[in-house]
Protein backbone atom coordinates (compact mmCIF):
# COMPACT_ATOMS: atom_id res chain seq x y z
CA UNK A 1 0.00 0.00 0.00
CA UNK A 2 1.20 3.09 -1.03
CA UNK A 3 0.57 6.02 1.58
CA UNK A 4 2.61 8.49 3.26
CA UNK A 5 2.77 7.28 6.62
CA UNK A 6 3.70 3.66 4.99
CA UNK A 7 6.56 5.05 2.79
CA UNK A 8 8.03 6.88 6.07
CA UNK A 9 7.37 3.66 8.27
CA UNK A 10 9.93 2.30 5.80
CA UNK A 11 12.92 4.41 6.03
CA UNK A 12 12.75 5.39 9.17
CA UNK A 13 13.21 3.11 12.57
CA UNK A 14 11.50 6.03 14.60
CA UNK A 15 8.99 8.71 13.81
CA UNK A 16 7.62 11.75 15.82
CA UNK A 17 3.90 12.45 16.17
CA UNK A 18 2.58 15.67 17.54
CA UNK A 19 1.19 17.14 20.98
CA UNK A 20 -2.01 18.22 22.38
CA UNK A 21 -4.62 19.97 20.61
CA UNK A 22 -6.89 21.20 22.62
CA UNK A 23 -4.15 22.69 25.73
CA UNK A 24 -2.96 24.52 22.41
CA UNK A 25 -5.62 25.96 21.53
CA UNK A 26 -7.24 27.16 25.02
CA UNK A 27 -3.73 29.15 24.87
CA UNK A 28 -5.27 30.18 21.57
CA UNK A 29 -8.27 31.35 23.99
CA UNK A 30 -10.77 28.30 23.31
CA UNK A 31 -13.15 28.71 25.95
CA UNK A 32 -14.17 25.89 28.36
CA UNK A 33 -17.11 24.27 26.68
CA UNK A 34 -16.57 25.40 23.60
CA UNK A 35 -16.07 22.56 20.45
CA UNK A 36 -12.38 22.99 19.30
CA UNK A 37 -13.52 21.76 15.82
CA UNK A 38 -15.71 25.15 14.90
CA UNK A 39 -12.51 26.49 14.51
CA UNK A 40 -12.02 25.21 11.66
CA UNK A 41 -14.33 27.21 9.97
CA UNK A 42 -13.96 29.82 12.17
CA UNK A 43 -10.68 30.59 13.45
CA UNK A 44 -8.80 28.59 10.50
CA UNK A 45 -5.79 30.74 11.07
CA UNK A 46 -5.27 29.20 14.79
CA UNK A 47 -5.53 25.97 13.28
CA UNK A 48 -3.15 26.47 10.94
CA UNK A 49 -0.97 27.71 13.39
CA UNK A 50 -1.58 24.81 15.65
CA UNK A 51 -0.81 22.58 12.52
CA UNK A 52 2.48 24.27 11.92
CA UNK A 53 3.73 24.77 15.55
CA UNK A 54 3.90 20.73 15.11
CA UNK A 55 5.98 20.63 12.37
CA UNK A 56 8.26 23.33 13.29
CA UNK A 57 8.91 21.22 16.21
CA UNK A 58 9.69 18.43 14.16
CA UNK A 59 6.95 16.15 13.95
CA UNK A 60 6.51 13.79 10.88
CA UNK A 61 2.89 13.57 11.96
CA UNK A 62 0.16 15.53 12.84
CA UNK A 63 -3.58 14.78 14.05
CA UNK A 64 -5.58 17.38 12.63
CA UNK A 65 -8.47 18.74 14.62
CA UNK A 66 -11.51 16.87 14.47
CA UNK A 67 -10.91 14.67 17.28
CA UNK A 68 -15.02 15.55 18.17
CA UNK A 69 -16.28 16.32 15.02
CA UNK A 70 -18.48 12.93 14.83
CA UNK A 71 -22.12 13.39 14.67
CA UNK A 72 -22.86 12.02 18.11
CA UNK A 73 -20.49 14.91 19.77
CA UNK A 74 -21.53 17.85 17.59
CA UNK A 75 -25.26 17.37 18.32
CA UNK A 76 -24.26 19.05 21.56
CA UNK A 77 -23.67 21.93 19.94
CA UNK A 78 -26.22 21.65 17.21
CA UNK A 79 -23.65 21.31 14.48
CA UNK A 80 -24.65 17.15 13.79
CA UNK A 81 -25.32 18.33 10.30
CA UNK A 82 -21.43 19.80 9.46
CA UNK A 83 -19.59 16.46 10.25
CA UNK A 84 -18.30 16.43 6.64
CA UNK A 85 -17.53 20.07 6.97
CA UNK A 86 -15.86 20.77 9.46
CA UNK A 87 -13.72 17.30 8.79
CA UNK A 88 -13.45 18.21 5.81
CA UNK A 89 -11.56 21.67 6.22
CA UNK A 90 -10.02 20.38 9.19
CA UNK A 91 -8.08 18.37 6.89
CA UNK A 92 -7.59 20.28 4.58
CA UNK A 93 -5.58 22.97 6.62
CA UNK A 94 -3.55 20.48 7.46
CA UNK A 95 -2.61 19.55 3.68
CA UNK A 96 -1.74 22.56 3.04
CA UNK A 97 0.69 22.97 5.95
CA UNK A 98 2.03 19.64 4.99
CA UNK A 99 2.51 20.34 1.80
CA UNK A 100 4.03 23.37 2.21
CA UNK A 101 6.55 21.71 5.01
CA UNK A 102 9.84 21.05 2.75
CA UNK A 103 9.98 17.45 4.15
CA UNK A 104 7.40 14.15 3.94
CA UNK A 105 5.08 15.27 6.63
CA UNK A 106 1.27 13.03 7.02
CA UNK A 107 -1.72 14.59 7.74
CA UNK A 108 -3.64 12.30 10.53
CA UNK A 109 -7.44 12.38 10.32
CA UNK A 110 -8.39 12.79 14.79
CA UNK A 111 -11.11 10.43 15.27
CA UNK A 112 -12.58 10.63 18.57
CA UNK A 113 -14.89 8.23 20.46
CA UNK A 114 -18.09 9.10 20.01
CA UNK A 115 -18.65 9.62 23.77
CA UNK A 116 -21.39 6.79 23.84
CA UNK A 117 -21.65 2.87 25.08
CA UNK A 118 -22.03 0.59 22.65
CA UNK A 119 -24.92 -2.53 23.05
CA UNK A 120 -25.50 -4.62 25.33
CA UNK A 121 -24.44 -2.28 27.97
CA UNK A 122 -25.27 1.16 26.10
CA UNK A 123 -27.68 2.15 23.65
CA UNK A 124 -25.59 2.57 20.51
CA UNK A 125 -25.62 -0.47 18.00
CA UNK A 126 -22.60 -1.67 15.79
CA UNK A 127 -24.28 -0.63 12.51
CA UNK A 128 -24.96 3.42 14.32
CA UNK A 129 -21.37 3.69 15.44
CA UNK A 130 -20.14 2.06 11.57
CA UNK A 131 -22.46 4.80 10.27
CA UNK A 132 -21.15 7.89 12.76
CA UNK A 133 -17.23 6.80 11.75
CA UNK A 134 -17.95 6.70 8.16
CA UNK A 135 -19.51 9.63 7.80
CA UNK A 136 -16.35 11.54 9.82
CA UNK A 137 -14.33 9.53 7.64
CA UNK A 138 -15.78 10.68 4.51
CA UNK A 139 -14.88 14.10 5.57
CA UNK A 140 -11.36 13.85 6.32
CA UNK A 141 -10.55 11.97 3.07
CA UNK A 142 -12.31 14.79 0.98
CA UNK A 143 -10.17 17.33 2.78
CA UNK A 144 -6.80 15.30 2.05
CA UNK A 145 -6.18 13.52 4.97
CA UNK A 146 -3.23 10.83 4.24
CA UNK A 147 -4.52 8.47 7.50
CA UNK A 148 -7.44 8.33 9.45
CA UNK A 149 -6.48 8.15 13.29
CA UNK A 150 -8.65 6.90 15.97
CA UNK A 151 -7.69 7.88 19.19
CA UNK A 152 -8.70 8.05 22.89
CA UNK A 153 -10.89 4.58 22.68
CA UNK A 154 -12.34 2.52 25.97
CA UNK A 155 -14.46 -0.06 24.36
CA UNK A 156 -12.98 -2.83 21.95
CA UNK A 157 -16.40 -2.81 19.95
CA UNK A 158 -16.31 0.54 19.25
CA UNK A 159 -12.57 0.16 17.74
CA UNK A 160 -13.77 -2.29 15.55
CA UNK A 161 -16.82 -0.29 14.71
CA UNK A 162 -14.59 2.27 13.47
CA UNK A 163 -11.88 0.11 11.76
CA UNK A 164 -15.05 -0.94 9.80
CA UNK A 165 -15.65 2.62 8.74
CA UNK A 166 -12.57 3.14 7.42
CA UNK A 167 -12.47 -0.03 5.53
CA UNK A 168 -15.97 1.09 3.82
CA UNK A 169 -13.75 4.66 3.42
CA UNK A 170 -10.95 2.52 1.74
CA UNK A 171 -8.44 4.65 3.61
CA UNK A 172 -5.55 3.11 5.63
CA UNK A 173 -5.66 4.27 9.47
CA UNK A 174 -3.98 4.35 12.62
CA UNK A 175 -5.81 3.69 15.86
CA UNK A 176 -5.21 3.70 19.93
CA UNK A 177 -6.74 3.32 23.18
CA UNK A 178 -6.72 5.11 26.44
CA UNK A 179 -5.42 2.74 28.92
CA UNK A 180 -6.27 5.27 31.82
CA UNK A 181 -7.94 3.25 34.86
CA UNK A 182 -5.64 0.80 36.74
CA UNK A 183 -3.32 0.61 33.86
CA UNK A 184 -6.67 -0.71 31.64
CA UNK A 185 -9.24 1.25 29.85
CA UNK A 186 -12.45 2.15 31.06
CA UNK A 187 -13.94 -0.48 29.92
CA UNK A 188 -11.41 -3.18 31.24
CA UNK A 189 -9.45 -3.80 28.34
CA UNK A 190 -5.57 -4.80 28.56
CA UNK A 191 -3.04 -3.71 26.76
CA UNK A 192 -2.67 -7.50 25.38
CA UNK A 193 -5.54 -7.92 24.62
CA UNK A 194 -5.46 -4.96 22.29
CA UNK A 195 -2.57 -6.94 20.52
CA UNK A 196 -4.92 -9.74 20.34
CA UNK A 197 -7.60 -7.37 19.15
CA UNK A 198 -5.49 -5.61 16.08
CA UNK A 199 -4.29 -8.65 14.82
CA UNK A 200 -7.53 -10.25 14.05
CA UNK A 201 -8.91 -6.88 12.44
CA UNK A 202 -9.87 -7.64 8.43
CA UNK A 203 -8.72 -4.47 7.68
CA UNK A 204 -5.97 -4.10 10.36
CA UNK A 205 -4.27 -0.62 11.28
CA UNK A 206 -0.81 0.71 9.66
CA UNK A 207 0.09 1.07 13.67
CA UNK A 208 -1.60 0.83 16.60
CA UNK A 209 -0.98 1.90 20.28
CA UNK A 210 -2.24 4.19 23.37
CA UNK A 211 -2.61 7.28 24.13
CA UNK A 212 -3.63 9.92 27.03
CA UNK A 213 -4.33 7.70 30.15
CA UNK A 214 -2.72 8.92 33.11
CA UNK A 215 0.52 10.16 32.86
CA UNK A 216 3.66 9.25 30.61
CA UNK A 217 4.92 6.66 33.34
CA UNK A 218 1.31 4.56 33.11
CA UNK A 219 1.50 4.91 29.31
CA UNK A 220 5.41 3.57 29.38
CA UNK A 221 3.92 0.97 31.12
CA UNK A 222 1.30 0.15 28.27
CA UNK A 223 4.10 0.15 25.90
CA UNK A 224 5.83 -2.63 27.84
CA UNK A 225 2.42 -4.73 27.51
CA UNK A 226 2.32 -4.18 23.90
CA UNK A 227 5.63 -5.99 23.65
CA UNK A 228 5.05 -8.77 25.80
CA UNK A 229 2.13 -9.44 23.88
CA UNK A 230 4.98 -10.14 20.54
CA UNK A 231 2.82 -7.55 18.66
CA UNK A 232 3.42 -7.64 14.68
CA UNK A 233 2.39 -4.26 14.08
CA UNK A 234 4.49 -0.74 14.61
CA UNK A 235 3.50 0.83 17.68
CA UNK A 236 1.95 4.02 18.44
CA UNK A 237 3.03 5.52 21.97
CA UNK A 238 1.37 9.22 22.96
CA UNK A 239 1.40 10.40 26.46
CA UNK A 240 0.42 13.28 27.99
CA UNK A 241 2.65 15.43 29.30
CA UNK A 242 2.58 14.97 32.89
CA UNK A 243 -0.41 15.48 35.04
CA UNK A 244 -2.95 18.11 34.72
CA UNK A 245 -2.84 21.30 37.17
CA UNK A 246 -4.74 24.66 37.72
CA UNK A 247 -2.88 27.33 37.87
CA UNK A 248 -4.64 31.15 37.37
CA UNK A 249 -7.60 29.83 35.66
CA UNK A 250 -6.33 27.43 33.10
CA UNK A 251 -4.38 24.19 33.08
CA UNK A 252 -1.10 23.42 33.10
CA UNK A 253 0.82 20.02 32.57
CA UNK A 254 3.49 19.41 34.92
CA UNK A 255 5.55 17.62 33.01
CA UNK A 256 9.01 19.31 31.49
CA UNK A 257 10.28 19.27 28.21
CA UNK A 258 12.94 17.38 29.71
CA UNK A 259 10.86 14.38 31.00
CA UNK A 260 9.07 14.05 27.71
CA UNK A 261 12.42 13.81 26.34
CA UNK A 262 13.05 11.10 28.88
CA UNK A 263 9.85 9.41 27.89
CA UNK A 264 10.46 9.40 24.10
CA UNK A 265 14.04 7.69 24.57
CA UNK A 266 12.01 4.97 26.49
CA UNK A 267 9.31 4.44 24.30
CA UNK A 268 11.49 4.23 21.59
CA UNK A 269 13.90 1.45 23.37
CA UNK A 270 10.58 0.05 24.95
CA UNK A 271 9.92 -0.73 21.14
CA UNK A 272 7.25 2.17 19.96
CA UNK A 273 7.50 3.06 16.74
CA UNK A 274 5.50 5.95 16.33
CA UNK A 275 6.45 8.33 19.18
CA UNK A 276 4.29 11.41 19.76
CA UNK A 277 2.37 13.81 23.02
CA UNK A 278 -1.16 13.81 23.95
CA UNK A 279 -2.49 16.29 26.72
CA UNK A 280 -0.40 19.49 27.51
CA UNK A 281 2.30 18.52 25.11
CA UNK A 282 3.45 21.71 23.70
CA UNK A 283 5.88 22.40 20.76
CA UNK A 284 8.87 23.24 23.60
CA UNK A 285 8.19 19.35 24.53
CA UNK A 286 8.09 18.14 20.85
CA UNK A 287 11.42 20.00 20.07
CA UNK A 288 13.03 18.31 23.61
CA UNK A 289 11.70 14.88 22.12
CA UNK A 290 13.09 15.02 18.68
CA UNK A 291 16.71 16.10 19.94
CA UNK A 292 17.04 13.18 22.52
CA UNK A 293 15.47 11.10 19.86
CA UNK A 294 18.18 12.00 17.69
CA UNK A 295 21.03 12.29 19.82
CA UNK A 296 20.39 9.14 22.12
CA UNK A 297 21.65 6.13 21.07
CA UNK A 298 19.37 2.70 20.67
CA UNK A 299 19.66 1.52 24.48
CA UNK A 300 18.07 -2.24 25.76
CA UNK A 301 14.39 -2.13 26.34
CA UNK A 302 13.60 -0.17 29.63
CA UNK A 303 12.16 -2.14 32.87
CA UNK A 304 9.28 -1.35 34.93
CA UNK A 305 11.96 -0.28 37.56
CA UNK A 306 13.87 2.14 35.48
CA UNK A 307 10.57 4.07 33.73
CA UNK A 308 9.14 4.36 37.63
CA UNK A 309 12.85 6.40 38.12
CA UNK A 310 13.05 8.29 35.39
CA UNK A 311 9.04 9.40 34.71
CA UNK A 312 7.52 8.96 38.45
CA UNK A 313 5.07 6.17 39.92
CA UNK A 314 2.17 4.15 38.26
CA UNK A 315 -1.47 5.33 39.13
CA UNK A 316 -1.71 1.25 40.21
CA UNK A 317 0.25 -2.06 41.13
CA UNK A 318 -1.27 -3.56 37.97
CA UNK A 319 -1.93 -3.15 34.96
CA UNK A 320 -4.09 -6.06 34.10
CA UNK A 321 -1.30 -8.39 32.14
CA UNK A 322 1.25 -10.58 33.23
CA UNK A 323 1.15 -11.82 37.04
CA UNK A 324 -0.34 -9.93 40.11
CA UNK A 325 -3.61 -9.17 38.60
CA UNK A 326 -6.32 -9.19 41.21
CA UNK A 327 -8.96 -11.27 40.92
CA UNK A 328 -12.56 -10.97 41.20
CA UNK A 329 -14.51 -12.51 44.45
CA UNK A 330 -15.25 -16.43 44.16
CA UNK A 331 -18.74 -16.52 43.42
CA UNK A 332 -21.41 -19.21 43.69
CA UNK A 333 -23.54 -21.23 41.13
CA UNK A 334 -26.69 -19.97 39.21
CA UNK A 335 -29.62 -19.48 41.03
CA UNK A 336 -33.07 -19.86 40.80
CA UNK A 337 -36.15 -18.27 42.43
CA UNK B 1 -36.21 -27.49 36.09
CA UNK B 2 -33.22 -27.03 38.74
CA UNK B 3 -29.65 -28.72 38.18
CA UNK B 4 -27.54 -30.11 40.84
CA UNK B 5 -25.38 -27.51 42.04
CA UNK B 6 -28.56 -24.39 41.22
CA UNK B 7 -29.28 -22.60 44.36
CA UNK B 8 -32.85 -21.86 45.58
CA UNK B 9 -33.23 -18.62 46.92
CA UNK B 10 -36.62 -19.42 48.54
CA UNK B 11 -34.80 -22.44 50.56
CA UNK B 12 -31.78 -19.73 52.08
CA UNK B 13 -32.45 -18.58 55.44
CA UNK B 14 -32.19 -14.65 55.70
CA UNK B 15 -28.64 -14.92 56.36
CA UNK B 16 -27.47 -16.80 53.62
CA UNK B 17 -29.91 -14.99 51.00
CA UNK B 18 -28.69 -11.93 52.25
CA UNK B 19 -24.91 -12.98 51.49
CA UNK B 20 -26.30 -14.49 47.98
CA UNK B 21 -27.78 -11.23 46.94
CA UNK B 22 -24.63 -9.84 47.46
CA UNK B 23 -23.72 -12.21 44.91
CA UNK B 24 -25.91 -11.78 42.47
CA UNK B 25 -25.64 -8.46 42.37
CA UNK B 26 -21.99 -9.15 41.65
CA UNK B 27 -22.72 -10.91 39.17
CA UNK B 28 -25.50 -8.10 38.05
CA UNK B 29 -27.99 -10.56 37.97
CA UNK B 30 -31.11 -8.24 37.52
CA UNK B 31 -33.94 -11.02 38.12
CA UNK B 32 -32.20 -12.87 40.97
CA UNK B 33 -32.16 -9.33 42.95
CA UNK B 34 -35.84 -9.04 42.51
CA UNK B 35 -36.78 -12.26 43.39
CA UNK B 36 -34.43 -11.79 46.82
CA UNK B 37 -35.50 -8.36 47.26
CA UNK B 38 -39.86 -9.93 46.96
CA UNK B 39 -38.75 -13.27 48.96
CA UNK B 40 -36.95 -10.72 52.08
CA UNK B 41 -40.04 -8.27 51.72
CA UNK B 42 -42.84 -11.64 51.89
CA UNK B 43 -40.85 -12.94 55.24
CA UNK B 44 -41.51 -9.32 56.91
CA UNK B 45 -38.30 -7.13 56.07
CA UNK B 46 -38.84 -3.68 56.20
CA UNK B 47 -38.04 -2.05 53.05
CA UNK B 48 -35.14 -0.16 54.71
CA UNK B 49 -33.48 -3.42 55.86
CA UNK B 50 -33.60 -5.17 52.58
CA UNK B 51 -32.39 -1.41 51.12
CA UNK B 52 -29.41 -1.37 53.25
CA UNK B 53 -28.31 -5.21 54.39
CA UNK B 54 -29.06 -6.53 50.92
CA UNK B 55 -28.77 -3.95 48.19
CA UNK B 56 -26.71 -0.92 49.71
CA UNK B 57 -24.39 -3.76 51.59
CA UNK B 58 -24.04 -5.80 48.29
CA UNK B 59 -23.20 -2.72 46.04
CA UNK B 60 -20.48 -1.82 48.88
CA UNK B 61 -18.44 -4.98 47.60
CA UNK B 62 -18.81 -4.13 44.05
CA UNK B 63 -17.54 -0.52 44.69
CA UNK B 64 -14.50 -1.35 46.55
CA UNK B 65 -13.08 -4.03 43.88
CA UNK B 66 -14.09 -1.03 41.37
CA UNK B 67 -11.76 1.25 43.25
CA UNK B 68 -8.87 -1.65 43.30
CA UNK B 69 -9.06 -2.17 39.56
CA UNK B 70 -10.96 -5.73 39.65
CA UNK B 71 -14.16 -4.95 38.12
CA UNK B 72 -14.32 -2.48 35.59
CA UNK B 73 -17.42 -0.73 33.98
CA UNK B 74 -18.91 -2.87 32.13
CA UNK B 75 -19.58 -5.09 35.32
CA UNK B 76 -20.25 -1.99 37.35
CA UNK B 77 -23.22 -0.95 34.62
CA UNK B 78 -24.59 -4.26 34.99
CA UNK B 79 -24.44 -4.50 38.75
CA UNK B 80 -26.14 -1.03 38.80
CA UNK B 81 -28.90 -2.31 37.05
CA UNK B 82 -29.03 -5.05 38.68
CA UNK B 83 -29.45 -3.02 42.01
CA UNK B 84 -32.03 -0.08 40.23
CA UNK B 85 -34.20 -3.38 39.58
CA UNK B 86 -34.76 -4.21 43.55
CA UNK B 87 -34.91 -0.37 44.19
CA UNK B 88 -37.79 -0.11 41.91
CA UNK B 89 -39.72 -2.56 44.26
CA UNK B 90 -38.49 -0.80 47.12
CA UNK B 91 -38.97 2.51 46.20
CA UNK B 92 -42.81 3.04 46.41
CA UNK B 93 -42.39 1.27 49.57
CA UNK B 94 -39.97 3.40 51.15
CA UNK B 95 -41.68 6.82 50.87
CA UNK B 96 -44.25 4.86 52.53
CA UNK B 97 -42.86 4.02 55.29
CA UNK B 98 -40.89 6.91 56.08
CA UNK B 99 -37.52 5.17 56.05
CA UNK B 100 -34.70 7.84 56.91
CA UNK B 101 -33.42 9.41 54.31
CA UNK B 102 -29.06 9.95 53.34
CA UNK B 103 -29.22 12.78 51.34
CA UNK B 104 -30.02 14.22 48.13
CA UNK B 105 -27.90 15.14 45.03
CA UNK B 106 -27.98 17.05 42.03
CA UNK B 107 -25.60 15.48 39.86
CA UNK B 108 -24.45 16.39 36.25
CA UNK B 109 -21.78 16.81 33.49
CA UNK B 110 -20.45 20.16 32.75
CA UNK B 111 -21.11 22.69 29.72
CA UNK B 112 -19.42 21.74 26.16
CA UNK B 113 -19.00 17.82 27.99
CA UNK B 114 -21.24 15.45 26.59
CA UNK B 115 -19.43 12.73 28.66
CA UNK B 116 -22.09 11.12 31.09
CA UNK B 117 -20.65 7.27 31.26
CA UNK B 118 -18.76 8.22 34.63
CA UNK B 119 -21.52 10.85 35.68
CA UNK B 120 -24.14 7.94 35.65
CA UNK B 121 -22.06 5.55 37.72
CA UNK B 122 -21.64 8.05 40.10
CA UNK B 123 -25.12 8.44 40.28
CA UNK B 124 -26.12 4.43 40.52
CA UNK B 125 -23.78 3.90 42.98
CA UNK B 126 -25.24 7.12 45.28
CA UNK B 127 -28.37 5.44 44.74
CA UNK B 128 -27.31 2.30 45.41
CA UNK B 129 -25.75 3.84 49.09
CA UNK B 130 -29.32 5.36 49.38
CA UNK B 131 -28.85 8.75 48.48
CA UNK B 132 -31.60 10.42 46.75
CA UNK B 133 -30.11 11.56 43.13
CA UNK B 134 -31.20 14.11 40.72
CA UNK B 135 -29.31 13.66 37.58
CA UNK B 136 -29.46 16.65 35.17
CA UNK B 137 -27.36 14.63 32.22
CA UNK B 138 -25.15 16.21 30.28
CA UNK B 139 -23.58 19.60 28.82
CA UNK B 140 -25.07 21.94 32.49
CA UNK B 141 -24.65 25.72 32.21
CA UNK B 142 -24.06 27.22 35.84
CA UNK B 143 -27.95 28.39 35.43
CA UNK B 144 -29.10 25.17 35.66
CA UNK B 145 -27.53 23.61 38.49
CA UNK B 146 -28.05 26.44 40.32
CA UNK B 147 -31.60 26.59 39.85
CA UNK B 148 -31.92 22.53 40.22
CA UNK B 149 -29.99 23.18 43.38
CA UNK B 150 -32.57 25.26 44.85
CA UNK B 151 -35.44 23.76 43.46
CA UNK B 152 -34.65 20.29 45.06
CA UNK B 153 -32.84 22.02 48.26
CA UNK B 154 -30.04 19.77 47.45
CA UNK B 155 -27.07 18.65 49.85
CA UNK B 156 -24.54 17.80 47.52
CA UNK B 157 -23.60 18.81 44.07
CA UNK B 158 -21.47 16.88 41.87
CA UNK B 159 -20.00 17.92 38.80
CA UNK B 160 -18.26 15.80 35.84
CA UNK B 161 -16.51 16.48 32.69
CA UNK B 162 -14.11 14.17 30.77
CA UNK B 163 -12.22 17.13 29.08
CA UNK B 164 -9.41 19.02 29.84
CA UNK B 165 -11.37 21.33 27.49
CA UNK B 166 -14.48 21.46 29.69
CA UNK B 167 -12.88 20.51 33.04
CA UNK B 168 -12.24 24.42 33.76
CA UNK B 169 -16.16 25.22 33.61
CA UNK B 170 -16.24 24.00 37.54
CA UNK B 171 -14.70 26.77 38.60
CA UNK B 172 -17.20 28.84 36.96
CA UNK B 173 -20.67 27.18 38.91
CA UNK B 174 -18.32 27.18 41.81
CA UNK B 175 -17.57 31.21 41.73
CA UNK B 176 -21.01 31.74 40.60
CA UNK B 177 -22.25 30.01 43.76
CA UNK B 178 -19.81 32.30 45.69
CA UNK B 179 -20.81 35.68 44.23
CA UNK B 180 -23.96 34.62 45.69
CA UNK B 181 -23.26 33.67 48.72
CA UNK B 182 -24.53 30.12 48.64
CA UNK B 183 -21.32 28.58 48.59
CA UNK B 184 -21.67 26.58 51.71
CA UNK B 185 -25.02 25.43 51.54
CA UNK B 186 -24.04 22.81 49.55
CA UNK B 187 -20.80 19.96 49.48
CA UNK B 188 -19.01 20.29 46.00
CA UNK B 189 -17.62 16.68 44.62
CA UNK B 190 -16.01 16.75 41.23
CA UNK B 191 -15.14 14.26 39.12
CA UNK B 192 -13.75 12.72 35.80
CA UNK B 193 -10.44 11.34 34.47
CA UNK B 194 -8.29 14.23 33.43
CA UNK B 195 -9.08 15.36 37.18
CA UNK B 196 -6.89 15.18 40.15
CA UNK B 197 -6.98 16.07 44.23
CA UNK B 198 -5.00 19.03 43.48
CA UNK B 199 -7.29 20.43 40.99
CA UNK B 200 -10.12 19.93 42.88
CA UNK B 201 -8.40 22.15 45.84
CA UNK B 202 -7.77 24.39 43.60
CA UNK B 203 -11.28 25.63 42.36
CA UNK B 204 -12.84 25.21 45.85
CA UNK B 205 -14.56 22.26 45.55
CA UNK B 206 -14.92 20.19 48.83
CA UNK B 207 -13.31 16.83 47.49
CA UNK B 208 -12.10 15.73 44.18
CA UNK B 209 -13.63 11.60 43.94
CA UNK B 210 -11.37 9.33 41.44
CA UNK B 211 -14.37 7.11 41.16
CA UNK B 212 -17.76 6.31 42.17
CA UNK B 213 -16.93 4.21 45.15
CA UNK B 214 -15.11 7.34 46.48
CA UNK B 215 -17.76 9.70 45.68
CA UNK B 216 -20.26 7.61 47.91
CA UNK B 217 -17.76 7.33 50.63
CA UNK B 218 -16.85 11.21 50.31
CA UNK B 219 -20.51 11.55 50.30
CA UNK B 220 -21.43 9.99 53.21
CA UNK B 221 -18.48 11.46 55.31
CA UNK B 222 -19.43 15.15 54.42
CA UNK B 223 -23.17 14.24 55.65
CA UNK B 224 -22.22 12.71 58.76
CA UNK B 225 -20.15 16.20 59.67
CA UNK B 226 -22.83 17.72 58.55
CA UNK B 227 -25.54 16.03 60.88
CA UNK B 228 -23.09 16.25 63.63
CA UNK B 229 -22.67 20.09 62.91
CA UNK B 230 -26.25 20.50 62.94
CA UNK B 231 -26.90 18.47 66.03
CA UNK B 232 -23.77 20.31 67.59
Amino acid sequence: MTNALSRLLETRDWLLADGATGTNLFNMGLEAGEPPELWNTDRPDNIRALYRSAVDAGSDIFLTNTFGGNAARLKLHNAQGRVQELNRVGAALGRDIADKAGRPVVVAGSVGPTGEIMVPMGALTHELAVEIFHEQAEGLKAGGADVLWVETISAAEEFRAAAEAFALAGMPWCGTMSFDTAGRTMMGFTSSAMVGMVGKLPNPPLAFGANCGVGAADLMRTILGFMAAGPELPVIAKGNAGIPKYHDGHIHYDGTPELMGAYAVLARDAGATIIGGCCGTMPDHLRSMREALENTPRGPRPSVEEIAQKLGGFSSASDGTGEGVPERRDRGGRRRG
Amino acid sequence: MADEGDIILSELDDEELVLQMHDDLYDGLKEEIEDGVRILLDRGWTPYDTLTKALVAGMTIVGADFRDGILFVPEVLLAANAMKAGMAILKPLLAETGAPKVGKMVIGTVKGDIHDIGKNLVGMMMEGAGFEVVDLGINNSVEKYLEALEREEADILGMSALLTTTMPYMKVVIDTLKEKGMREDFIILVGGAPLNEEFGRAIGADAYCRDAAVAVQTAKDFMGRKHNQMAG
